[in-house]
């Protein structure tokens, strides 16, 4: 049981960059939805490293009130996803221009 | 030795795993990339001795949330994506972006890495169900209420967006 905390720091950051070029790249929804569930994965492994190295239980009751929301935010954003398909017929950020002229 | 060599392999896989997420055509490979990562985040957890939350990662995340990825995925009829991957402005910001934000992060725990190198590890069992469920009934019972109302007006939320027909 000798691994740092700097070392789980390390990774979360690396997949929550991960997250944040998949918002940015692609321009599917869908992976867009996925790449918000990637980050929130990364700052989860970050709560729960810090929570066990200060001894704190706090850490994993928001880990776990995170994913209650994200499988809230999961059910919302998919709904909206379907709405935007049946209207537009494409999952293609580019091609949805609701507000531009 | 054991526990360093399994985080090793383990966080190698979730990141080959979320770059492969990154760059695949298909949401469906997307999507499987994805619970490939959850699993490993799993893992991770029980590396860090909070069983409840592993299995709740699983059940949840890789079990409940990605089935509904991929049942979008199915209803909606996606196929792979044709010349998804040419190059432009955008995606050029994009990974500067990434790596500015990676670059910040890692400065910061590599120059806060004296408080963090001295933080003891204190497994103390706090991982057990028996420990988390003492806390959140007693000291969090009003967020596990309001957690419970937030998912019930999510699902009419969910239900009323897919049903309605926007004019």
């Amino acid at each position: 049981m000798e691994i740092p905390l700097t070392w789980y720091l390390t990774l979360s950051a690396v997949l929550f960059s991960i997250g944040v070029m998949g918002v940015l790249f692609r321009s599917n929804l869908i992976v867009i939805l996925m790449s918000i569930e990637l980050m929130l994965n990364a700052v989860n492994l970050t709560l729960i490293a810090f929570g066990q190295f200060m001894g704190d239980l706090a850490g994993q009751i928001l880990v776990f009130f995170v994913i209650s929301v994200a499988a809230a935010e999961a059910a919302v954003g998919l709904a909206i996803v379907i709405a935007i398909f049946r209207n537009k017929l494409t999952v293609d950020v580019n091609d949805i221009k609701l507000f531009r002229h | 030795m054991l526990t360093e060599t399994f985080f090793i392999a383990v966080s190698l896989l979730a990141v080959i795993a979320a770059l492969g997420m990154l760059v695949s055509r298909s949401p469906v490979r997307s999507a499987l990339w994805l619970i490939l990562v959850m699993l490993c985040v799993a893992g991770l957890y029980m590396t860090l001795s909070a069983e409840f939350i592993a299995v709740v990662q699983v059940l949840v995340y890789a079990g409940a949330i990605m089935v509904l990825f991929l049942f979008v995925i199915m209803l909606l009829n996606l196929g792979a994506l044709p010349n998804l991957e040419r190059v432009d402005f955008k995606k050029g910001v994009g990974f500067v972006l990434g790596t500015v934000i990676l670059a910040q992060l890692v400065y910061v725990t590599a120059t806060a890495s004296e408080p963090l190198a001295t933080a003891a590890f204190d497994p103390a069992e706090t991982g057990s169900a028996l420990k988390i469920a003492e806390e959140l009934f007693t000291r969090y019972a009003l967020p596990f209420e309001i957690i419970g109302i937030l998912l019930l007006v999510a699902t009419v939320g969910a239900v009323m967006l897919a049903k309605r027909t926007f004019e």
